[in-house]
């Protein structure tokens, strides 16, 4: 009986390391392999397979979905860019403000309260057209705060990540037109 | 096997990434030797586990590849830039045209490095405060998109819209709702119908109104329901006694209509005003697709209430996609005026017209209506439904007509978008107009193709007007037209060319016909074109709207008329569309080149040869604007003067504003 113990405290253990790991090493969830079809399928379909498979993994219940659901994804990952900028933003505008840099920070308030939550009703509620309209804008939106820095910006690592997740959003969404 | 005490001990700790389990509950319990070797194999084997598990999973996520950091900028700029603009013509030499336009710098970069040395155009509250329209139809703020409903009732033109309470982006879709005497001046109401029922929970959609031979008014409506899915619904005047139709009632045992089998559930929305069949029953048509091919369904009814889905579309065609906002009216070939929608038979053509999702364009198709068979037969199947003609080729979608029978016409509303980025749609508070109503008639001199011109009313804006006769513009000119300042105006202008300069003019072999999107608009020159107006135009020409012709001579000698509007230099702001539309124009013979623009601050729509062919668009210049705005006639073709005539309004405010009750009109 007392192996039957060990036994069982192995199996437990065992339990805790398979749920604990994944958040830890922030590796993709268990995928079923329909699901990583539909993934591969319609990231070809975008401007940037790479950007749009890593998005959909990395992003837990990101299984059993249809295109849609996908694209519901790619908003959620828009908004995590576009936190990601507005962070950067506010962290720049403490050591060395500048006109760019506000001029920036419109553009992903912008981003924030009309792109993304509109593409998030627009798919939610049956008209994706106007989630196509969101994700081009945000895309949009980040180039105009790149460019507004002249070759100099700070911020071209978070405007590109914003731009190519959009991008791929568009393009999603563009299937289900 | 007995048990033995046992220091419990630390040797036997080996680093894993999870919490250890106590070894027992009995806290001085030892442990015998045979347990202790078990327990020592299974923390082994816990380890090994671990980085099998690491090894195994890690490694799939790697951070973005920068490597193509420029080309995604490079792709960027093309979402907004004319994508087939090219870039291979150098600009005109004329200084009087080239001014203010870097000499070589290519289209693509050049918009956006223009202005400032490459700072991006700030915009302040003053430029954007100018952008709101003094005479077309907008909500004091926020979001509208198609426009719903509209009917005319106990002297009353109402109006309906796709409006958003509480942004300046698409969402939260409600119907506003407002009145006017003459179409051009409304009032504010409150809004006519929200989002409170399950069956409209996710979205009170587009619909459109039926009015019945005996006054009753019957509104058919989209909803999306509380699970997303589209159904349509009856509405109807809580009191047909109030002219204002202020307040609405859903039939309670809403909805009338589900999607039917083999249509998915969000794709089935925008309900037609309905027509009598000659066996009395009432028949409307909805949009659909089946996988790319776009389809019209087709429903009859007795009461609006239950419906009998006629078997088979009224019109399908392929690779088309989504049908939204199907309209569908008779026109006739015989008489000036419109007809009622339920009017049919010999000296009457059809017009099928949809919305296309994948473009965001509308198109028509002239055809007949094969009552029996229940089905639309275009005239040309070139033309056919979604393929051919569209009312507009700028910025106009999701439009919608109503047989106005006070006045025995056909009134167009079509949804004006803004052209210009989100931030600054937050930054003014708005977004969105409608173009001025036109009336829809045929065009019996071609019989290929609808005539669209503003309603009359409009014309009661006009103030002062200039004149000017006769004015002649060389190649590669421009010649100023003094009217004071041009941010509101109502345009009526005709240009010719010399008989002997058309004859004496080289054929253009190469090309069948001048295409306006993809010419990279007006700095371009040809032989005979382009030539037309600059409106919004500041002093210096940094700004200009070219409005223009643009004819080729084809190899058969015949010539080929354009129209375009040319959107690359209407604002050194770089964040906004830099487009040029456009289309070809029937000009027949005998006819000199004509065109009516009405420019109102941010919208300009253009009507060339009586309607033949309608440009609208949205411009946001940063300097002409409030009293430095101008108008210049131009000429930039290189074999002909060109002769303009024009007269040009000033227009009035329509003081489109919330109605009050104690104010006539």
């Amino acid at each position: 009986m007392t192996n039957l113990k060990t036994i069982t405290m192995f199996l437990f253990l065992f339990l805790i390391a398979m749920t604990s790991l994944p958040s830890i090493t922030h590796c993709r969830t268990l995928i079923i392999p329909n699901t990583e079809k539909l993934m591969e399928s319609t990231c070809k379909k975008t401007p940037n397979y790479n950007v749009c498979l890593q998005s959909l993994k990395a992003y837990p219940g990101s299984s059993g979905t249809d295109v849609n659901g996908l694209a519901q994804i790619m908003v959620k990952v828009m908004r995590s860019k576009a936190n990601d900028a507005i962070n950067m933003i506010h962290e720049l505008q403490r050591s060395r403000p500048s006109k760019a840099l506000s001029s920036c920070a419109s553009k992903y308030n912008a981003i924030v309260i009309g792109d993304i939550p509109e593409a998030t009703e627009a798919l939610a509620k049956g008209d994706p057209k106007f989630a196509e309209n969101g994700a081009n804008d945000a895309a949009n939106e980040a180039t105009f705060c790149e460019s507004g820095f002249n070759g100099k910006s700070p911020l071209t690592q978070q405007n590109n990540a914003m731009h190519d997740v959009s991008a791929v959003t568009a393009a999603i969404v563009r299937l289900l037109l | 096997m007995g048990t033995s005490t046992n220091n419990n001990d630390s040797s036997n700790d080996i680093p894993c990434s999870y919490i250890p389990v106590p070894d027992s509950l009995d806290a001085a319990g030892a442990m015998a030797e045979p347990r202790r070797q078990v327990k020592g194999l299974l923390v082994i084997l816990c380890g090994l586990l671990v980085l099998f598990l690491l090894v195994a999973f890690n490694g799939s996520y790697r951070g973005s590849n920068n490597a193509h950091e420029q080309a995604s900028l490079a792709a960027a700029l093309t979402s907004i830039v004319d994508e087939k603009s090219t870039s291979s013509e150098t600009v005109p030499s004329s200084s009087t045209w080239s001014r203010g336009v870097s000499a070589g710098v290519s289209e693509k970069s050049n918009w956006l490095f223009s202005s400032n040395n490459g700072e991006m155009y700030p915009w302040n509250n003053s430029m954007l405060s100018w952008q709101r329209t003094a005479f077309h139809f907008q909500p004091e703020k926020n979001w509208m998109n198609d426009p719903n409903g509209p009917l005319y009732y106990k002297g009353w033109y109402h109006f309906f819209y796709q409006y958003n309470p509480n942004a300046a982006v698409w969402g939260d879709i409600v119907w506003g709702h407002a009145i006017s005497r003459d179409l051009i001046h409304w009032q504010h109401l409150p809004l006519a119908m929200v989002a409170d029922q399950w069956y409209d929970k996710n979205g009170v959609w587009t619909g459109s109104a039926t009015i019945l031979p005996n006054g009753k008014i019957i509104m058919l409506y989209t909803g999306s329901t509380n699970e997303s899915v589209q159904v349509q619904n009856l509405a109807y005047p809580a009191d047909p006694s109030d002219p204002l139709l202020i307040d609405w009632v859903k039939y309670p045992s809403n909805p009338v209509l589900f999607p039917p089998p083999g249509i998915g559930a969000t794709d089935f929305r925008d309900p037609t005003t309905a027509w009598l069949t000659s066996e009395g029953k009432w028949r409307i048509t909805i949009g659909s697709k089946l996988n790319k091919t776009g389809i019209a369904l087709v429903y009859d009814t007795l009461d609006f209430k239950t419906y009998e889905q006629i078997e088979g579309f009224l019109r399908a065609v392929p690779t088309t996609g989504m049908w939204e906002c199907v309209d569908f009216f008779p026109v006739s070939k015989e008489v000036e005026n419109g007809l009622n929608t339920s009017v049919n038979g010999a000296g009457v053509k059809h017009v099928m017209k949809v919305s296309l999702d994948d473009d965001r364009h509308d198109y028509y198709s002239i055809g007949s209506y094969d009552e029996k068979n229940v089905k639309f037969i275009p005239d040309d199947v070139d033309n056919d439904v979604g393929v051919g003609l569209r009312y507009d080729y700028g910025v106009f979608y999701a439009s919608k007509t109503f047989f106005d029978d006070s006045k025995r016409r056909r009134v167009l509303w079509g949804w004006i978008g803004e052209s210009d980025a989100e931030y600054a749609d937050v930054a003014k508070g708005w977004a969105s107009l409608q173009g001025i109503p036109r009336t829809v008639t045929l065009d019996t001199k071609t019989g290929s193709n609808l005539i669209q011109w503003p309603v009359e009313e409009v014309e009661s804006l006009r103030l002062r007007s200039d004149e000017f006769k006769d004015l002649k513009a060389k190649p590669g000119s421009v010649v100023p037209i003094d009217v004071g300042t041009a941010t509101q105006l109502d345009i009526v202008a005709e240009f010719e060319i010399e008989k002997e300069e058309l004859e004496k003019a080289t054929s253009e072999s190469n090309v069948d016909y001048y295409s306006c999107e993809s010419s990279g608009g007006a700095a371009h020159r040809g032989a005979l074109g382009p030539f037309g107006l600059l409106v919004l135009a500041d002093d210096g020409l940094s700004e200009y709207t070219p409005v223009y012709f643009y004819v080729i001579k084809g190899s058969d000698g015949n010539l080929k008329t354009s129209f375009c509007s040319d959107q690359s230099r209407s604002s050194v702001a770089s964040d906004v569309v830099k487009k040029t539309f456009g289309s070809l124009v029937p000009v027949l013979e005998g006819e000199k080149f004509s065109v009516r623009i009405l420019v109102d601050h941010s919208i300009v729509e253009s009507f060339a040869q009586g309607g033949r062919t309608t440009v609208t668009s949205r411009v946001y210049p940063t300097r002409a604007i409030y009293g430095a705005a101008r108008l210049f006639f131009f000429n930039n073709a290189t074999a002909a003067s060109v002769t303009a005539s024009l007269k040009v309004w000033q227009m009035n405010s329509a003081f489109i504003r919330p109605y009050n009750p104690d104010q006539t009109n």
